[in-house]
């Protein structure tokens, strides 16, 4: 069955305003969907905030570059995602309407399926 | 040959992806059935139901098609969702089921742009050429292939499936397809650039779409509304231009031309939506177009019943362009400075700084009060806004005509 990535959007300046208790609320809100949606969910995961993140770039001459920070620097960075089952893009999107994604949205991509050649 | 081609384009190839599950391959059988219907029937004339015949051989090719595909082993971009059953092409002409719903409601997935689902619609649908659906929506053949090809693509990337959608989501997804319908229409009503102020071509595809979906959706209400609108509206037609192809205003218009097969049609349809509660947007516009073509002339025209009928409208459908009327439609029923108040209170809407209807619709207003030094300054700002011909040389006249 196609698989389908819902990558999880959100403004972390938000989230920080928001405080631990909407953070327990949307916590509860993701067990939540994963047990109403279990045998479409084949994982997940939250992402720690993009200040923790480091980007890798390799230069011409062969040597990375690394930098203290996202790859790319948007107003809602990539907090989280969940790999979905779906046989179609309505059913995909059925599922990813019901992520919590508070102070933002989610993408929804196809996961890419690769042939053998013969 | 062009009238088969028109009117069985959609139905041929919504039958044959049902086979190929991949639009390009469906386009290619169809392409070929076409191909031969050219030389066949210039032999043994058009078949009784050329629909059926170009369906059974554009099928036939695509089975041929599909079974050499499988022995290459080649990974095919198949169109999501469960395989639907294909009757049998021995099954007889009339086993063929109608798939242009399923194909038009995939072409109008909320998961495209409106631009890719406008083009795709024209191309799959109607059969319209690539260069043609570009010349339609003023872009280079380049741009407009490149559109269709991306959003083919990603109509296999995603999955995008073939179908109708389930209850649930039909009225929306309904929605979406009025909407490509009736943007085809006012496209084709008053073309937005060029010499002519229609385009019959644009029109006609819009009125055979509307007519396919209430054949295809007929306990549809929204449907109804629709083909009335479009009826209604399309009825004025043969009075809009002079023979010269000038415009001439519905003030203006000598009623007798209007097409009276047209309104009672439409008349007919806009009392079957009504009867939705509450009414959809589409059938609430061809109530106001049903005004006046209810009306013996335009004095007689109840501006009361349309300054109503877009109250309503503007609670289920709040835009700056119905706004926009109903400010026109104030104008005329408690006078010019009551519709100008109106219209004041619309100047910070960015959807009409740059509509020449809204200069257009506040120089009229000023000029009829005796403005006329505003009056200039709004019909040039409407000229500047506006790209067809047959428009500008009406502003023109107006600017002209003022003292």
């Amino acid at each position: 069955m196609p698989q389908y990535l819902v990558l999880i959007y959100s403004d972390e300046r938000e989230w920080e305003r928001a405080g631990p208790e909407i953070s327990e609320m949307v916590l509860k809100e993701h067990r939540d969907f994963q047990e109403r949606n279990a045998g479409t969910v084949l994982g997940g995961n939250a992402l720690e905030p993009t200040s923790t993140a480091t980007s890798l770039r390799k230069e011409p001459n062969g040597a990375f570059a690394i930098t203290d920070a996202p790859f790319a620097e948007t107003k809602e960075a990539l907090g989280g995602y969940y790999l979905i089952e779906a046989a179609d893009l309505d059913e995909a999107l059925a599922v990813a309407k019901q992520v919590p994604a508070p102070f933002g949205g989610v993408e929804v991509r196809p996961v890419m399926i690769f042939h053998r050649s013969t | 040959m062009a009238e088969a081609h028109r009117r069985e384009w959609g139905f041929v190839l919504a039958a044959t992806v049902r086979v190929t599950r991949d639009i390009d391959a469906a386009e290619e059988c169809v392409q070929d059935a076409y191909a031969r219907a050219l030389s066949s029937w210039r032999q043994s004339g058009v078949p009784a139901k050329p629909g059926a015949w170009l369906t059974t051989v554009a099928r036939r090719r695509a089975i041929d098609l599909m079974r050499r595909r499988a022995t290459e082993k080649r990974a095919m971009p198949a169109l999501a969702g469960k395989a639907l059953p294909v009757e049998p092409v021995d099954g007889g002409p009339d086993a063929v089921p109608d798939d242009r719903l399923r194909l038009i409601f995939t072409c109008c997935h909320p998961a495209l742009s409106t631009e890719a689902q406008v083009a795709l619609t024209l191309r799959l649908l109607c059969g319209v050429t690539t260069s043609e659906v570009a010349r339609a929506f003023l872009v280079t053949e380049a741009t407009m292939a490149a559109r269709i090809t991306r959003a083919k693509k990603k109509i296999a990337g995603a999955g995008i499936p073939f179908r109708v959608p389930p209850p649930a989501q039909l009225a929306a997804r309904t929605d979406a397809v009025l909407t490509v319908v009736h943007l085809l229409f006012t496209t084709g009503h008053t073309a937005p650039a060029g010499e002519d102020l229609v385009r019959r071509d644009l029109v006609e595809r819009a009125l055979d779409l509307a007519r396919m979906l209430r054949a295809l959706l007929p306990q549809d209400p929204d449907v109804a509304g629709l083909l009335a609108l479009l009826l209604l509206t399309d009825a004025r037609r043969p009075a809009r231009t002079t023979g010269n192809g000038q415009l001439v205003l519905l003030a203006d218009q000598d009623r007798s031309a209007w097409d009276q097969g047209e309104i009672a049609e439409g008349t007919g349809l806009l009392r079957e939506s009504l009867a939705r509660r509450p009414p959809g947007r589409f059938a609430l516009m061809a109530a106001v177009a049903a005004v006046h073509a209810e009306s013996p002339t335009w004095e007689a025209t109840d501006w009361a019943e349309i300054v109503g009928l877009y109250d309503v409208l503007m609670k289920i459908w709040p835009s700056p362009v119905v706004a926009l009327n109903r400010a026109v439609a104030i104008g005329f029923a408690d006078g010019p400075v009551a519709g100008l108040a109106q219209l004041d209170t619309l100047t910070a809407e960015p959807q009409l700084a740059s509509y020449s209807y809204a200069a257009s619709a506040r120089a009229d207003l000023l000029r009829r009060l005796g403005r006329f030094s505003e009056a200039r300054l709004s019909y040039e700002e409407a000229l500047m806004l506006s790209e067809n011909q047959v428009e500008r040389e009406f502003l023109l006249g107006r600017l002209r005509e003022l003292p």
